[in-house]
């Protein structure tokens, strides 16, 4: 049943995946980059990772799809389906990455690892996990990314800004 | 229960479709949507790995966090340069804006 899941939910999400990179029209791919991150989400609930799936759902889909229309409703012609929406070296770009993808298919299937969860989670783990972030061990990267949050809001704010 | 394998495959597949979409795409929000693909694929790989190999560690949950943190920034000062550029440039094809090649 679980394995049904996630095969339905892991080629819903990868078809819509497949049609942001190949679509012409820039605005229907962002509609689908919508369908491919709450399949992501999906496969989110399944590694009973519930958190992730709800910041998930509320960053991805919420926030930074949202800016992803905005920018393309502020440029004109990306919704002109005459623009070419690939270069010339598009089949090249398709045999690496399919390349790319054999290669890691065949490692990741031939490596031996362990067929089940080796334990389960707590059931309070996202109270674990806040107090993860402010212990010894995970302080330094919390602080780090508040840093480059505050200067990712600032810098975007002033490149932006109409002189 | 599904393999560890499947979802690691998954998370493959679903970069390197973002790779295929950084290499060929020629609009730079088209690129930035793949790059938010590949970033995803790499969250899914660190959620795995928590919940098959190290549950009752948090340093998956945490590298997620930050993975999504730095996505969000990712996202805004790229949309940003991309709408500072189409407003001094008038395109946001990666292969006009060539300013800076000798």
């Amino acid at each position: 049943m679980a394995q049904a899941i996630f095969i339905i939910l892991s080629l819903i999400t990868l078809g819509c995946a497949l049609v942001v990179v190949t679509n012409r029209n820039l605005f229907h791919s962002a509609l689908y980059l919508a369908f491919v991150f709450v399949g992501v989400a999906g496969l989110y609930f399944m590694l009973q990772a519930e958190f992730f799936a709800g910041i998930q759902v509320l960053i991805y889909v919420g926030a930074i799809l949202t800016l992803i229309i905005f920018a393309i409703m502020l440029s004109r012609d990306l919704m002109n389906p005459n623009v070419r929406g690939f270069n010339r070296q598009w089949w090249a770009a398709a045999i690496v990455a399919g390349l790319l993808f054999v290669v890691l298919a065949v490692v990741l299937w031939r490596a031996p690892w362990p067929a089940a969860p080796v334990g389960e989670p707590s059931a309070d783990f996202i109270a674990e996990l806040g107090q993860a972030l402010v212990s010894p061990a995970y302080v330094l990267p919390f602080e780090v990314v508040s840093i480059l949050l505050l200067a990712a809001l600032v810098g975007s704010i002033l490149i932006a800004r109409e002189r | 229960m599904v393999p560890l394998s499947w979802y690691l495959i998954v998370a493959a597949a679903l970069f390197c479709i973002g790779l295929y979409g950084i290499l060929a795409r020629r609009n730079a929000i088209g690129i930035l949507m793949a790059v938010e693909l590949m970033l995803n694929a790499v969250n899914i790989n660190l959620l795995a790995f928590w919940r098959y190999l190290t549950p009752a560690h948090m340093s998956g949950q945490v590298f997620a966090l930050v993975v999504l943190a730095v996505a969000a920034a990712e996202a805004a000062v790229g949309l940003a340069l991309i709408v500072a550029i189409y407003r001094t440039r008038d395109t946001v094809n990666v292969e006009e804006v060539d300013l800076m090649k000798l």
